[in-house]
C-alpha cells in the first residue's frame, strides 16, 4: 500500500446526515459565510458535530436564490437563508427532524418543493460537466476520488495515446470556449507535431458579460478540470500545463491551487503519475482584458507580453506557447474530459444532436425568474430553457428576445423560441453558442439600446491594432447613439449595414470579426424598431430618454405633491389637490415622478 | 499515486462516509426526537446507533430524526424500515437497547420483540 492509502485509514465517520452549502461566489456575496458559521455554532452548541456535517460546496446554479443549503438525505433545498434561519434549521431539522417549511424553495405555483430531486429547476437538466457541482466539497481530493475521480486519468494512462484521441474525436466534443472546435481533431494536430517540449493550456479568461460557468466550475470542481488537462497532456504528449485564470477571480483561482497541491501531494500531478507520466500544472492569472481570453493573445500574456492576438497560421497547435505545440482549451471542455473517458465516448454522444453532441452550460440572467447557471442536452428548445427551467418571464411580462453568445453573438426573437440550442441552428438564426450566456430581455426592452451596449463593450475591449475593428467599431457606436437620441436617418442604417461588412471582412481576430453581430441581428429581427427610431423619432419600448416625455394626467392627479417633491430639476408645479404640470424644458426623464405617483398619475409616452 | 489499486482503496474509503448524500438507502431508521423524546434521552439514542454502525462499518442504513410520534409513554422510539418490509416500531430505546437493535435487527435481520411497540 502507498504512503496516502496508508494515512487514510482515518477517514471521518459514516454520518447520519451532511449538509452542503454552496460557497460559490453569488452565494459568499449574499452571506452564506455567516450562514455557515451561524450553522456551524449551533451545530456545535447542541453536541451535533459527531452526526451532522457542514461541507462547502460549489455552485448548485439557482444563485439568484443564495445562500442556500442542501440537507442530506433528505435532500432538503432550502433557499435565501439568513444567519437565523440557518439556527432554525439546526434546531428543527437537524436536531428534532422537523423540516422548515417557510424556507424551502418554492415552484412557480408558490408550492414548497421537498427535495432537490423533485425541483423543477433541475428536471430538465442534464449535468455532465457540472456534475460535481452541489455534490462534493470543492475542496478536498477524496471527495472527488469518491465519486470516481482521477480514475479517467489513470484509464487513459492505460491506453495509447491515439486511442486516446480517437475516443474524444468518437464522442463528438467540441470546444465550449466560443468556437466549437472538434476537440479530438485539435489534439490529433498537436500530437502530430514532433517537439521536444508540448505544453496544454486551460483557459479560465472568461470574459463575457453575463457568462459565469467557467468561474463556477473552477470553483466548484476544479479538479476535474485539472484531470481533464492531464488527459490532454498525455493525449498530445506535454508534461507541463497552464491555468490562465482572471485575477477578478480570487476564489476559483483559491480552490484550483487547493486542488493542484492536492492533487501534487497525492502524486496525481508531478513526476511518476500512476508510475507512467510526468504531468505539472500552474496557474497564470489573467491581465483582465477581454481580447487576452482569444488564445493567441493568452499565449502572449503568459510569455510576458501584452496580449494581442496574432494572424493564424501559424495555429497554437504547431507553434503556440514559446513557439512550442501548444493545446487550448475551455475550462467547460475540459471539465466534460473525464466524464466522457468514464462513461464512453458513445454515452455523451448519445446526449444531443447529430452535429452539437452533448450537454453545454448555459447562464440563465436578465429578465428571467429563475437566474443562473444550467446544463441541457444541445437540442433543449430556447423555450424549454426560458419558460420551463427558467421560470418564466417575471412580473407577467411578455417575452422579447434573448441575446445568445454575449457581444460576439446575436438575438433571437420570440417567434424562433422553438429553435433548438445548438452549434448550427443558432448560427442560422444570427446568434452563436459562444459561451453560453443567455439574456433574456422582456418586452420593456429597446433592440436599438441592446445593439449599443453591447457594440460599447467592443469598443472598449478592441485591443486597437487593427483599424476596422478600433476605428469601424467606434463609428458604428457613434451611428448607434445617433439613432437612439433620435437624429439618425435613413442612411445611417445602411451605413451601419457597409461598416459591418468591412469590419467582419477586415479584422484580425474574431472580437473584430464577430462585433457587429449584435447590430446585424437587432437589424434582422427588429428593424422596425430602428425605423421608429429614425423616421417616427419614437423608442417604442420607452427607453430612449430622448424619444420619450413624461406627463401627468389632469384627471387622475390628486395634487398630493410627492413627485413636485422628489422631482431632483424642480420640472414639475401645482398648488396643493390641484392637478400638476411638468415642464418638458426642465425635465431630464429621470423617471422618479413615475415611481413616486401612487395614483397612476404620471405616464411615460 | 503509484497504481490504480491505491486509487480504488481511497475512492472506497471515501465512498463510504458520502454515502448519506445519495439519498435514502435500503433500511431506515427514524429516531423521534419531540420534546420529550429528547428529554427521554432520544439523543443518546441517536449517538449510540450512529456509533453502533459506524463500528460495524454499515454504510447502506439512513438515520434520520422526525418529530413527535404522540406516544410520549414510550420515548425513546425508533421505527426500523427494511426494504420491502413494513415499518417495526421499538419503544423505551436507551442506548443499549439501540446497540441490540443494530445487532439484531439490522444486522442479522431478525426482529426484538419485546421491545416491539404496538400501536
Ligand atoms: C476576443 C476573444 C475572447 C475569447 N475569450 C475566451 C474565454 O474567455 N475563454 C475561452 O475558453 N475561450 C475564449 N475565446 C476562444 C479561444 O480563442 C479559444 O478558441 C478557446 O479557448 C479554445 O478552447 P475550446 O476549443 O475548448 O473552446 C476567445 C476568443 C476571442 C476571439
Ligand atoms: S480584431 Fe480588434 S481585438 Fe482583434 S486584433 Fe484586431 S483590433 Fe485587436
Ligand atoms: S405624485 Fe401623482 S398624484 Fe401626486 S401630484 Fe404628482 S402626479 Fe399628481
Ligand atoms: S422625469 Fe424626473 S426630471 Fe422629469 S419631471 Fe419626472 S422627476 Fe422631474
Ligand atoms: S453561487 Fe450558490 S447557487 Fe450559484
Ligand atoms: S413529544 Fe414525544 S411522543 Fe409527543
Amino acid at each position: 500500500m502507498s504512503e496516502v492509502a496508508q494515512e487514510k485509514q482515518d477517514l471521518p465517520a459514516i454520518e447520519r446526515c451532511h449538509v452542503l452549502i454552496c460557497a460559490g461566489a453569488a452565494c459568499v456575496a449574499s452571506g452564506a459565510m455567516e450562514v455557515e458559521a451561524a450553522m456551524k455554532s449551533k451545530i456545535s452548541a447542541l453536541n451535533l458535530e459527531a452526526e451532522v456535517s457542514l461541507f462547502d460546496t460549489g455552485c448548485v446554479g439557482t444563485c439568484d436564490l443564495g445562500p442556500v443549503v442542501i440537507v442530506y438525505p433528505e435532500g432538503t433545498f432550502y433557499v435565501k437563508l439568513k444567519p437565523a434561519d440557518a439556527e432554525e434549521i439546526v434546531t428543527e431539522h437537524l436536531l428534532k427532524g422537523r423540516v422548515v417549511q417557510r424556507l424551502l424553495s418554492k415552484d412557480a405555483d408558490h408550492v414548497e418543493v421537498p427535495s432537490i430531486f423533485e425541483h423543477p429547476f433541475f428536471a430538465k437538466q442534464k449535468r455532465i460537466a457540472l456534475r460535481n457541482l452541489g455534490v462534493i466539497n470543492p475542496e478536498s481530493i477524496d471527495e472527488y476520488i469518491a465519486v470516481g475521480g482521477y480514475a479517467s486519468l489513470g484509464k487513459v494512462l492505460e491506453m495509447t495515446q491515439d486511442e486516446v484521441i480517437k475516443l474524444v474525436l468518437d464522442s463528438g466534443l467540441r470546444g465550449r470556449g466560443g468556437a466549437g472546435f472538434p476537440t479530438g481533431r485539435k489534439w490529433a494536430f498537436a500530437k502530430a507535431v514532433e517537439a521536444d517540449q508540448k505544453y496544454v493550456i486551460i483557459n479560465g479568461d472568461e470574459g463575457d458579460p453575463g457568462a459565469f460557468m467557467d468561474r463556477s466550475v473552477l470553483e466548484g470542481d476544479p479538479h476535474s478540470v485539472i484531470e481533464g488537462l492531464a488527459i490532454a497532456g498525455y493525449a498530445i504528449g506535454a508534461t507541463q500545463g497552464y491555468a490562465y485564470v482572471r485575477a477578478e477571480y480570487p476564489l476559483a483561482i483559491k480552490r484550483l491551487q487547493i486542488a493542484i497541491d492536492q492533487a501534487r501531494e497525492y502524486g496525481l500531478l508531478g513526476k511518476g503519475i500512476f508510475g507512467k507520466f510526468d504531468f505539472d500544472l500552474e496557474i497564470r492569472k489573467g491581465a483582465g482584458a477581454f481580447v487576452c481570453g482569444e488564445e493567441t493573445a493568452l499565449m502572449r500574456s503568459i510569455e510576458g507580453m501584452r496580449g494581442q492576438p496574432r494572424p493564424k497560421p501559424p495555429f497554437p497547435a504547431v507553434s503556440g506557447l514559446w513557439g512550442k505545440p501548444t493545446i487550448i482549451n475551455n475550462v467547460e471542455t475540459l471539465a466534460n474530459v473525464p466524464a466522457i473517458i468514464q462513461n464512453g465516448p458513445f454515452w455523451y454522444s448519445s446526449f444531443g444532436t447529430e452535429t452539437s453532441k452533448g450537454t453545454k452550460v448555459f447562464a440563465l440572467a436578465g429578465n428571467i425568474n429563475n437566474t443562473g447557471l444550467i446544463e441541457v442536452p444541445f437540442g433543449t428548445t430556447l423555450r424549454e430553457v426560458v419558460f420551463e427551467i427558467g421560470g418564466g418571464i417575471p412580473n407577467g411580462k411578455e417575452f422579447k428576445a434573448v441575446q445568445a453568445g454575449g457581444p460576439s453573438g446575436g438575438c433571437i426573437p420570440a417567434s424562433l423560441l422553438d429553435i433548438p440550442l445548438d452549434y448550427e441552428s443558432l448560427q442560422k438564426a444570427g446568434a452563436i453558442v459562444g459561451s453560453g450566456g443567455l439574456i433574456v430581455m422582456d418586452s420593456d426592452t429597446c433592440m436599438v439600446d441592446v445593439a449599443r451596449f453591447f457594440l460599447e463593450f467592443t469598443v472598449d475591449e478592441s485591443c486597437g491594432q487593427c483599424t476596422p475593428c478600433r476605428e469601424g467599431t467606434k463609428r458604428m457606436l457613434e451611428i448607434l447613439t445617433k439613432i437612439t437620441k433620435g437624429r439618425g436617418t435613413l442612411e445611417d442604417i445602411t451605413k451601419l449595414e457597409t461598416l459591418a461588412k468591412a469590419i467582419t471582412q477586415t479584422s484580425l481576430c474574431q472580437l473584430g470579426i464577430t462585433a457587429p453581430n449584435p447590430v446585424l441581428s437587432t437589424l434582422r429581427y427588429f428593424r422596425d424598431e430602428y425605423l421608429a427610431h429614425v423616421v417616427d423619432k419614437t423608442c417604442p419600448a420607452k427607453v430612449c430618454r430622448e424619444l420619450i416625455t413624461f406627463d401627468i394626467l389632469p384627471d387622475k392627479c390628486t395634487g398630493c405633491t410627492i413627485c413636485a417633491r422628489n422631482c431632483p430639476t424642480h420640472a414639475i408645479s401645482g398648488e396643493r389637490k390641484q392637478a400638476h404640470v411638468i415642464d418638458q424644458s426642465a425635465c431630464i426623464k429621470c423617471g422618479e415622478c413615475l415611481v413616486r405617483c401612487k395614483f397612476d398619475a404620471v405616464v411615460k409616452v | 499515486m503509484k497504481t490504480l489499486e491505491d486509487l480504488k482503496r481511497i475512492r472506497e474509503e471515501a465512498l463510504k462516509a458520502m454515502k448519506v448524500r445519495e439519498g435514502e438507502q435500503g433500511t431506515k431508521i427514524t429516531v423521534a426526537m419531540g420534546t420529550c423524546g429528547i428529554a427521554a434521552g432520544a439523543r443518546e439514542t441517536m449517538s449510540a446507533l450512529l456509533d453502533e454502525l459506524n463500528k460495524r462499518g454499515i454504510t447502506d442504513v439512513t438515520v434520520t430524526q422526525t418529530g413527535c410520534k404522540g406516544l410520549c409513554e414510550q420515548e425513546p422510539m425508533i421505527e426500523v424500515t427494511r426494504a420491502g418490509e413494513a415499518a417495526v416500531t421499538y419503544g423505551h430505546v436507551d442506548a443499549e437497547r439501540a446497540r441490540r437493535i443494530v445487532a439484531e435487527h439490522i444486522v442479522n435481520g431478525n426482529l426484538v420483540g419485546e421491545y416491539i411497540v404496538s400501536k
